[in-house]
């Protein structure tokens, strides 16, 4: 019962935001152009730069942006939820019978919709510079799905940031902190392999390195003759990606509804 | 008399700041209930305290019988919130607002939308129904506010500072509205900082400050221990304030007021314009030489020279036109 009025009551929210997207164009409008940006940059400048054997750059970038855009894109969960803060409408939902899970609920799944938008974009762009999905529609449909329940994952970190930090600037600030080193320590624009050590490692063991990896195996996007990679995660990208996102989920969950439920106005 | 709001020894500290102090508050069934204060009284929190937004440190409060701490999901059935920001949604129209706000109230779709439709034909905002609220003016926004409190019903409203930052013709509109649709039935909780809001709305006023009850009545207790009017005098030179005090002093109903702005002198009066002309008349036999004379009603300034001894405290931001942000 319980479950099914946060269901009803976080859908109620969802319809809410996704209300705002439409409203508000410029919004649809930077989150659709800044990935096709991403694209064409790193395409065309480091494209020309960085040399995949037995492949092309441009086929290997595109699993690294995907799973680099949707990742940052998490950022606008939190941002959304802080700005709720900022404006008191939160006191209004809390004062309110509604599930206390609802407000973030309804906020991860209208955030997946506009991942869903994200990622079609991308796609659309990436297909334009010379990038091709060479394996199964299984496989691409099992590609674009894991990325956005990863997101979905980091959604809800994003939630819980969002819900303590005083503003939105100070969210945008404080996960770029987190997001860039995640994304960018890892497989996602260049091979890991070459890194120093340390760096390695923690690109290895990233799981942005498996998201990234896994997608980029299901798109039929490595060179035929890649070694295959010697660490447990990049052998089973999908099931290790898939492990972090059920684990973040399960921390982060409790504890955005937490605050949720405990946050009082800040002013 | 059934009392369907029963506060007892709220204490709520933010670091330092001691927001309520030991705060005690009854509202009778069906009864408009005002609570005046200044800014960072302790209004906002002690709101906040009974529609289970915060906790408070010590105390216990209960709404309709049933315990804020102990049961705040029960509580939240039984109330309706209208906040001192204007909580709606901007980007949403105000007929979305109030349906949304139905449905998380859980009164079904056909329920919500006829609801909303009813309220924004009550509170006059039909023509605008169907536009964002980001469109709407300052008033307009308040009364979306005050409808999406009235959406369920609900047996017990609290609003926080329903005109803070609104025109004249705005709040009068409102406290229209507040009287005419909003107190029909259910008991009514509202805090404010002016005491003709007070005076136009409630039948009780507690007056609080420093997180604290100092005096609790009917308006016309109140007036009484304020007394009904008040004479200002400026003179001209300082030298001329004995004299005009003691003048002012025959008439005044309570104690003169001279400290507060130099050269003014405030007495306490009843008796309206013959008082004031029989003061002009003195003022000028005796030769004293004013730059301005006015009567008015009493201020909350004028309530807590009496209640406290002090003036408010300074630098508060007193203006109608500027809502101080900031918990109170």
């Amino acid at each position: 019962m319980n479950f099914l009025h946060a269901l009803n009551d976080g859908m109620v929210i969802a319809k809410r935001n996704l209300i705002k997207i439409k409203r508000v164009p410029d919004i649809l409008v930077f989150v659709l152009l800044s990935p096709i940006m991403f694209v064409l940059l790193f395409a065309y400048v480091f494209g020309s730069a960085i040399q995949i054997p037995g492949g092309s750059y441009r086929e290997f970038l595109m699993a690294g942006i995907f799973a680099q855009t949707v990742v940052f894109g998490a950022t606008f969960t939190g941002a959304g939820l802080a700005d709720d803060m900022q404006k008191g409408i939160i006191d209004r939902f809390r004062s309110l019978p509604m599930s206390r899970a609802a407000v973030v609920l309804g906020r991860t799944a209208s955030d997946v919709i506009y991942n869903v938008l994200t990622l079609t974009i991308m796609a659309l762009t990436g297909l334009l510079v010379g990038w091709r999905i060479r394996g199964s529609v299984v496989d691409a449909v099992t590609g674009f799905a894991l990325l956005l329940l990863f997101a979905y994952s980091i959604s809800w970190m994003m939630a819980l940031v969002g819900l303590i930090v005083p503003s939105v600037e100070v969210l945008n600030n404080a996960s770029f902190m987190v997001i860039f080193p995640i994304t960018f320590i890892a497989n996602t624009f260049v091979p890991s392999e070459n890194l120093p050590t340390v760096l390695r490692v923690f690109a290895e063991w990233n799981p942005v390195s498996s998201l990234a990896h896994a997608t980029r195996t299901l798109f039929g996007n490595i060179p035929p003759g890649t070694p295959a990679p010697d660490v447990w995660p990049l052998r089973n990208p999908v099931i290790y990606s898939v492990i972090w996102a059920g684990i973040i989920i399960a921390v982060f969950a409790p504890l955005a509804v937490r605050r949720y439920t405990k946050a009082a106005r800040k002013s | 008399m059934h009392n369907i709001i029963e506060a007892t020894g709220l204490v709520k500290r933010y670091g330092d700041v001691v927001a309520l102090d030991g705060l005690d508050l009854s509202v009778r069934e069906g009864s408009i209930v005002a609570l005046l204060g200044p800014n960072g009284a302790g209004k906002t929190t002690a709101v906040s305290i009974l529609t289970t937004l915060i906790e408070p440190d010590e105390g216990a409060a209960t709404v309709a019988g049933v315990d804020v701490l102990k049961n705040p999901a029960e509580v939240r059935k039984l109330i309706g919130l209208s906040g001192q920001y204007a909580a709606v949604d901007e980007h949403l129209t105000g007929f979305e607002n109030l349906d949304m706000i139905g449905r998380l109230y859980r009164l079904g779709r056909k329920r919500s939308i006829t609801r909303a439709r009813e309220l924004l034909e009550r509170f006059d905002l039909n023509d605008a129904a169907d536009r964002p609220v980001k469109t709407y003016s300052g008033g307009m926004r308040r009364r979306l506010d005050l409808a999406g409190a009235l959406v369920a019903e609900s047996p017990v409203l609290f609003l926080d500072e329903p005109t803070t930052g609104l025109d004249l013709p705005s709040r009068q509109e409102l406290w229209r509205i507040i009287r005419d649709l909003v107190g029909r039935g259910a008991t009514l909780l509202l805090t404010t900082q002016y005491l003709e809001e007070a005076d136009r709305l409630a039948d009780d006023v507690l007056v609080i400050d420093n997180g604290k009850a100092i005096a609790q009545g009917t308006t016309d207790e109140l007036k009484d221990l304020v007394g009904g009017e008040r004479i200002e005098v400026k003179v001209t030179e300082p030298d001329f304030l004995p004299a005009a005090c003691r003048v002012l002093g025959r008439v005044a109903v309570g104690e003169l007021q001279d400290d507060e702005r130099p050269r003014v002198i405030v007495a306490p009066v009843s008796g309206g314009a013959p008082i004031l002309a029989r003061v002009l008349a003195d003022l000028q036999n005796e030769g004293i030489e004013v730059s301005d004379v006015v009567l008015r009603r009493p201020t909350l300034d004028d309530v807590f020279l009496v209640l406290t001894g002090n003036a408010t405290r300074p630098g508060e931001d007193r203006d109608p036109a500027v809502p101080a942000r900031g918990k109170s």
